[in-house]
């Protein structure tokens, strides 16, 4: 009973992930058609609850004391990377680099023992990657 | 690395021999947490007055005397003087229960004792009396160096290695990326530590108490976004044992202090 519940959920948000297609390493097309917002998208990617991004990379955020030091610094990486690019880096890190520890962030499968309250989520929705995605793009240098 | 090197280097550590590997920490570099701790939670750990875990360990001392269940005994009516009779125990748990076929750490050793000696309720896990005992005997074997010597653990210690090195939880992350491979890193405002099992049961500031090996691992889980294993479940204890074979050498710090 309840592994059959489990299964039809996980299909029913598996159909809920929107299609995307990946050309070469970027995903050109917004996940939701709309530009995102950079000003939310910038309080995700503070967030540790949230965005989680501070646990790994330095940033430029002077109100942020502890930052992580396992990843590059996301000071200028919209100057290295396209939207697009930036895109797929945050959707699946792991289409670049199989071995990387970047969460992929809009996948679920492959996973092995999600905890209950996150299985069949993806760690951000749609619209709160194109908002990461568009404040990304705004650090220029 | 591959499963078969792997086996070999657990072979090789079972039977006491030094192995290197390029993912294993090499045993020169192999440190305590206590290493990267500051100044002053050293400071703490160090001195007896200072570290709050020692409340425990005077609780633990009260009730080793304490006679209990229908058997009206007491650890210390089977097991005398635990400065004696305790040294060294806690360096070597997990150990192996013929009775059980399988590994019990010293928690699981406690309750067995209780249940098939005292004739007492089984203790629960993180109960504050599990805890003042544990922490009363892993103090007894205060700077003795960790050491899993017994064969028949052989299988659970590679069955802990596999579940440290599988990635796991919607962060799709394994115990072996952040504690091999980015010890000495920061995650956030924490300092990732090489992840030794050689100070529990200890007092963590962010806990604000003393907690079990269990609870740490499960606080790691957590972070991972990962399934927790149901309390005392064998998945625990084999993890459990595979940090201890991966702490060889390491002395016993308990009760320790932690961030
Ligand atoms: C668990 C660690 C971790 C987390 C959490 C994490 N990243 Fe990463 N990220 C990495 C690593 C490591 C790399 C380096 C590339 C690789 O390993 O393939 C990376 C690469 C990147 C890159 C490309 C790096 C460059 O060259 O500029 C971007 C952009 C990025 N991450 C953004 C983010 C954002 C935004 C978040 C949060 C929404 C995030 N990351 C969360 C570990 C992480
Ligand atoms: C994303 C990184 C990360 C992952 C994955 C992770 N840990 Fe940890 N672990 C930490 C950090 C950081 C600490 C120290 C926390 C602190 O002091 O605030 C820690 C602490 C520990 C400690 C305590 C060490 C000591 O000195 O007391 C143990 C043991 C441990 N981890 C084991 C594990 C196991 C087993 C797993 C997998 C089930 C795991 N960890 C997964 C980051 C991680």
């Amino acid at each position: 009973m309840v592994c059959a519940a489990i299964v039809v959920s996980g299909t029913a948000y598996a159909q809920g992930l929107r299609p995307y297609a990946v050309v070469e390493d970027s995903i050109s097309a917004s996940l939701t058609g709309a530009k995102g917002d950079p000003v939310r998208g910038r309080s995700l990617v503070a967030n540790r609850q949230v965005g989680l991004c501070l646990l790994c990379h330095n940033g430029p955020f002077p109100e942020e004391k502890f930052q992580g030091n396992l990843a590059p610094d996301l000071k200028g990486a919209g100057a290295r990377w396209s939207e697009g690019q930036l895109r797929l880096r945050i959707v699946d890190s792991r289409r670049l680099n199989p071995d990387t520890i970047m969460p992929s962030y809009y996948r679920i499968e492959g996973l092995a023992r999600v905890a209950p309250a996150f299985a069949d989520k993806p760690v951000l929705t749609a619209e709160q990657i194109e908002d990461v995605v568009a404040y990304l793009a705004t650090l220029r240098d | 690395m591959s499963r078969l090197f792997r086996h070999v280097i657990l072979s090789a550590v079972l039977c006491g021999a030094s192995a290197a590997s390029a993912d294993e920490i090499p045993p020169a570099e192999r440190k305590s947490g206590y290493e990267q701790m500051g100044r002053e939670i050293r400071a703490m750990q160090d001195d007896d007055s200072a570290n709050p875990a020692m409340l425990w360990v005077l609780d633990g001392e009260a009730l080793w005397s304490l006679k209990a269940g229908a058997a009206g005994k007491s650890c210390a009516d089977c097991h005398g003087d635990a400065q004696a009779s305790m040294k060294g125990v806690a360096a070597r748990y997990p150990a192996y229960s013929p009775a059980l076929a399988r590994p019990v750490d010293l928690e699981q050793r406690i309750n067995m004792c209780r249940t098939d000696q005292q004739q007492a309720t089984p203790l629960p896990a993180e109960s504050k009396e599990l805890l003042v005992l544990s922490a009363f005997l892993a103090r007894q074997s205060r700077g003795v160096p960790v050491e899993i010597t017994d064969d028949r653990l052989r299988p659970f210690v590679e069955r802990g290695g596999e579940l440290f090195t599988r990635r796991q939880g919607q962060i799709n992350l394994s115990c072996a990326q952040c504690h091999d491979d980015r010890w000495g890193q920061r995650l956030a405002g924490s300092l990732i530590p090489q992840g030794h099992a050689n100070g529990y049961p200890l007092y963590r500031l962010e806990w604000q108490t003393l907690g079990s090996l269990q609870r740490r691992l499960r606080n790691c889980l957590t972070g991972m976004r990962a399934e927790l294993y149901p309390a005392g479940a064998p998945e625990y204890v084999d993890l459990q044992l595979y940090l201890k074979s991966r702490a060889r050498g390491l002395a016993i710090e308990a009760p320790a202090v932690r961030p």
